[in-house]
Formats: structure tokens, C-alpha cells, sequence
């Protein structure tokens, strides 16, 4: 047995099919790339399966039996994901494909309909392209004026610089609540607050955080929080955008077109109730199914205790890796303070060298600047190698990292 | 794998034929690769024939772009700017003697990219 706290990896491991492969003849999968995106376990993959193969209905306008039981099944999904992270009604929680889509959907609808020209929005450095770039196209289009919180050379969020630019008068805080690069758990209730006090709403990127440990919406006090399935053992194409109901209730709606409306006239509409107002067109159904089913599986394990064991793991990764002579790691030392991302570089092997060596080994590592391009460049790195973990990886996962890792010093000696 | 990094290339890596800048240079031109943050500059002397007397490359980047740029000055060297035109991903790929996946391609072609490009001006870069 194969016990981390609490948790059998053994036991889950076996869930995953992707898990019992070979990526070569002889050579095991060591899947270390779960920031990217995550593997899935049988029992969505099946959820899918029965979806597609004996509900398949459109959903909301059927009144045949397919229609309503697709339906139901699409709607209790979404009672499922609002309640894992505690929001007080389903009707705050769309669908929408992934958490690009949610960003970019703030940005368009509520951006273009409460900010002008002047109006100032802050993000960090340490964000993904997602939460940067729907923004600069709203700064382009309007002329809204961008100030970026400093990250300091551990990788933590410089707070300090943060109340400073509060000052400007910002209309709306958006960052990550982890970084995908540096790992770094962002201090997101204290960073709710002080926006709020200063008459600032908050979009929270929660793409890697809601997959890693138990996140209240309410609790951490945000406007909008964004987070795909596919990084959270559920399927691609298919994400949730959370808004509290005030707000979503005042905004215009994005895309037009099938369920976001009520009525429509030939030249004009009348937009639906929530949460369809912003869901427009036939939604991925079965996709919002197995969402619904792969949070059922995270909640059947316990956030907390995943939580746990990503701490378990980065801790004895970051020891292990250190060890290799020559490599240098990103983000804070302190474990308590990262999710279970290590993004390292080694001298003298470029970061694709060393994915491509590794995987010769069986183990998948991303390598690149990870869609975080302005945070690599304030580090001056045109890229680094990044290994992620998640519920179904264990110390020999580790292991395995660091032997092939020693391999790549050789090689490049 | 063990085939991508043969000891020809790993050579080539570690000890860049031609490697630095030419100044002055006749030709001289250098691309990126954003997304992986391959860098290649490459530097030509020309002769009245058109004859590459000198070549040298600069940047960095993963073993198999300064590899096979080191390569492809080694090899243009002597040859005229019109033989260049000719070049196809097939003498890269034969130069490094590997086969690559799309990702890893990239990285292989970016020196003959700055190579034509520099040379002859972008209409001379269809990537395939
Ligand atoms: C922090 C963060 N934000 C946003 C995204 C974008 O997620 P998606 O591609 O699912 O929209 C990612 C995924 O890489 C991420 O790590």
C-alpha cells in the first residue's frame, strides 16, 4: 500500500487508464504535467460514454424523455460545482468553455459596460497570458489604463506595492489565485479585501487553485472566479465562470444567440435569467456532465487531503531536485505558501532538452515559458522545465524525476 | 531518442563550429522562436560572386537549433548565396541524420529560416 495522507495512490492510480500505459515499448508513464492538464479517471470517462450513448439530448427546449433526462443531468452538474466551491445559488454558476473564456467574458461584458476611458484595472506579473491579454484588448478598445503588482524575486506577490497602486482608484483587481509557474499561493482573501475597501471588484484566475484545494467563492470574498474542468480531472471544452448575482444580474450579456434569450423580436431581444443570459448557443453537454462527475470524484477524495498530499509531494520535489547539481528552482522556498508546481532550469540544458530526455524515460514535463511570458523575462529565462503533481502522483513519481534529471547532466556534460 | 541526441549532435551543441559574429558583415539577420525562446543570428561575407568566403551564427536555444545551425554553416560554407535558395527541411533533417515531430521541427529550421530570410527577404520562407 501506497498511504499519503490518507489517500491510497495505489487505489487511485488504478482509476486512471492513461496511468496504466507505456509511452515506449517497456516504459511506464510518469505524468507530471497535470498544470497543463489533468489525466481523467474512469469514472468520467465513462460519465461520457453514458451520456453520449444513451442521453443524448439538446438541452432546456425537449420535452421528450432524452431531452429531460440530458437536461437533468446538466443541471444537477451544475448544483454539484456550486456547491464544491460553496456559491450560495447555481444560477451564479456558467458554463463557458475554460477559464480564458470566463476572463475574456469579464472583460468584454461587464468591462465595456461600467469602464471608460482613464478607468485603471490591476493585475500582476506573475499571470498567465489569460488573465493579461483580454485585458489589454479592453485597454486598447477603451483606453483603460493598466498598473501591475510587482513580484518579488522569491515569487510572491509584492503587497506592499499593491496598496500603493490601490490608491490610483482601480475599478477591478483580477490575478491568480496560484501561479502555474511559480507555484505561489496568492493571499487572495487579504487581496479581496483591500480591493473592496478601496471600491475595487475582484476577478480571482482560480485555474490552478480550485483543482488543488477546497476554494469558497464566498469565503475568499471575490466578485468573479474563473477555473476549467480540464485541469481538475474533468474534460476539455468545458469551464465555469462564477459571478456573485448582483453583479451578473447588471451586466449585459456577451455572446447572443439560443439559450441566452427569453424572447426575441425582429429587432430586439429580451435576455434570459441566470446563469443562461450568458450561456448562448448548445452547450457542451456531456462535457458539463463529466465536470459535474470529476467533482464528484475530488469531492469523494477531500479537497483538504489532496491539498495534504501536494504538500507532502512538493516538499520531498524540491528537496529531491535541489540535489541536482546545477539546477536552479523558481518560486518560494516555503511549501506551505506553493501548490504542487516545480519549475526549474538546469545550466547548460536548455529546458527542451531536458522535457525531451525525460520523456525518453517516461516522464512528461512541460517545458517553455508556460504562458506566462512577462513573468520568464522578469527572471530573465527564456524558458524553464516545469513538473506538476497531483492526487495520483507519489514519492517514486519523484524519484523518477530526479533519476532522469541525472541522466541530462550526463548527457550534456 | 537516444536517437535525437546522437554524439554528432550533442558535439555540435557543445562545441559550435563557427560560432560568434561577423563584423563587418555583408548579410546579416537573426529570428526567434517565441514560444521556446530560440535565438539565431547569422552573419555572411560574400564575395563578388556571391561566394560565402566567411559565415558565423550566434544565440541560443535548444541543442537541436544550435546544433543544426552550427551544422548549416559548416556545410554553406564556400558555397554561393544562389546554391542556398535550394535548401529544403529535408538537407536539415539529413544534416542532424533524425527525424523530428512538428514541435521539436520548429527548432531545427529556425537557422535556415534566418539563413533565406537574411539571404533573399521573407517571400523566400514557406514554412511546410
Ligand atoms: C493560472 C492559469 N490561468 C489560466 C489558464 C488558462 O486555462 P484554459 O486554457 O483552460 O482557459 C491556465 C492554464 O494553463 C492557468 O494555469
Amino acid at each position: 500500500m501506497n498511504i499519503n495522507n490518507g489517500i491510497d495512490i495505489d487505489v487511485i492510480k488504478k482509476d486512471f487508464p492513461a496511468l496504466q500505459r507505456e509511452v515506449h515499448p517497456g516504459v511506464p508513464l510518469v505524468y507530471l504535467d497535470t498544470t497543463a492538464t489533468s489525466q481523467k479517471p474512469a469514472a468520467v470517462l465513462d460519465s461520457l460514454n453514458r451520456y453520449y450513448s444513451y442521453h443524448n439530448a439538446n438541452v432546456h427546449r425537449g420535452i421528450h424523455t432524452l431531452a429531460e433526462e440530458a437536461t437533468a443531468a446538466y443541471e444537477n452538474s451544475r448544483k454539484c460545482i456550486a456547491s464544491f466551491i460553496g456559491a450560495t445559488s447555481e444560477k451564479e454558476v456558467i458554463f463557458l468553455r475554460n477559464t480564458t473564456e470566463a476572463i475574456n467574458l469579464v472583460a468584454h461584458a461587464w468591462g465595456r459596460s461600467k469602464l471608460v476611458a482613464g478607468d485603471r484595472v490591476i493585475l500582476s506579473e506573475m499571470e498567465h497570458h489569460s488573465n493579461l491579454v483580454p485585458w489589454h484588448i479592453l485597454s486598447e478598445a477603451l483606453g483603460v489604463e493598466i498598473d501591475v503588482i510587482n513580484v518579488d524575486d522569491e515569487g510572491y506577490l509584492d503587497m506592499d506595492h499593491y496598496v500603493n497602486l490601490l490608491n490610483n482608484g482601480p475599478k477591478l483587481v483580477s490575478v491568480t489565485h496560484m501561479s502555474n509557474v511559480l507555484g505561489t499561493v496568492n493571499p487572495i482573501k487579504t487581496i479581496s479585501t483591500l480591493a473592496h475597501d478601496a471600491g475595487a471588484i475582484v476577478m480571482v484566475d482560480a485555474a490552478q487553485s480550485v483543482p488543488h484545494m477546497k476554494v469558497d467563492v464566498n469565503e475568499i470574498g471575490a466578485d468573479f472566479v474563473a477555473f476549467s474542468a480540464h485541469k481538475m480531472c474533468g474534460p476539455t471544452g468545458i469551464g465555469v465562470l462564477w459571478g456573485r448575482r448582483d453583479i451578473l444580474e447588471d451586466i449585459p450579456p456577451f455572446l447572443g444567440g439560443g439559450d441566452m434569450i427569453k424572447r426575441v423580436y425582429l429587432r430586439s431581444f429580451a435576455p434570459n435569467d441566470l446563469p443562461y443570459k450568458f450561456e448562448a448557443g448548445t452547450p457542451a453537454i456531456g462535457e458539463a456532465i463529466g465536470f459535474g462527475e470529476a467533482v464528484r470524484y475530488l469531492d469523494g477524495i477531500g479537497m483538504d487531503k489532496i491539498w495534504d498530499h501536494e504538500q507532502t509531494l512538493v516538499k520531498y520535489a524540491m528537496e529531491k531536485v535541489n540535489q541536482v547539481p546545477g539546477v536552479t528552482i523558481y518560486g518560494p522556498s516555503n511549501s506551505q505558501y506553493r501548490g504542487g508546481v516545480v519549475a526549474f532550469t538546469l545550466d547548460g540544458v536548455h529546458p527542451h532538452d531536458i522535457a525531451q530526455v525525460l520523456d525518453s524515460d517516461g516522464v512528461a514535463v512541460r517545458a517553455g515559458h508556460h504562458c506566462a511570458m512577462p513573468l520568464h523575462e522578469k527572471y530573465s529565462l527564456m524558458a524553464t522545465a516545469r513538473a506538476s503533481f497531483y492526487i495520483y502522483n507519489d514519492v517514486d513519481d519523484v524519484d523518477a524525476l530526479v533519476d532522469s534529471l541525472d541522466k541530462v547532466r550526463h548527457m550534456f556534460k | 531518442m537516444d536517437d535525437m541526441y546522437r554524439e554528432v549532435i550533442l558535439d555540435h551543441y557543445k562545441n559550435p563550429r563557427h560560432n560568434g559574429e561577423l563584423d563587418p558583415a555583408d548579410i546579416s539577420y537573426q529570428d526567434d522562436n517565441p514560444l521556446c525562446g530560440d535565438m539565431i543570428r547569422i552573419d555572411l561575407r560574400v564575395d563578388k560572386d556571391n561566394k560565402i568566403i566567411e559565415c558565423a551564427f550566434s544565440g541560443h536555444g535548444c541543442a537541436i537549433s544550435q546544433a543544426s545551425a552550427s551544422m548549416l554553416m559548416e556545410d554553406i560554407k564556400g558555397k554561393t548565396l544562389d546554391d542556398i535558395k535550394d535548401y529544403t527541411r529535408d538537407d536539415i533533417l539529413e544534416m542532424l541524420g533524425i527525424e523530428l515531430g512538428p514541435v521539436r521541427l520548429k527548432c531545427a529550421m529556425l537557422s535556415l529560416k534566418v539563413l533565406k530570410v537574411g539571404a533573399y527577404g521573407v517571400q523566400e520562407w514557406v514554412e511546410d
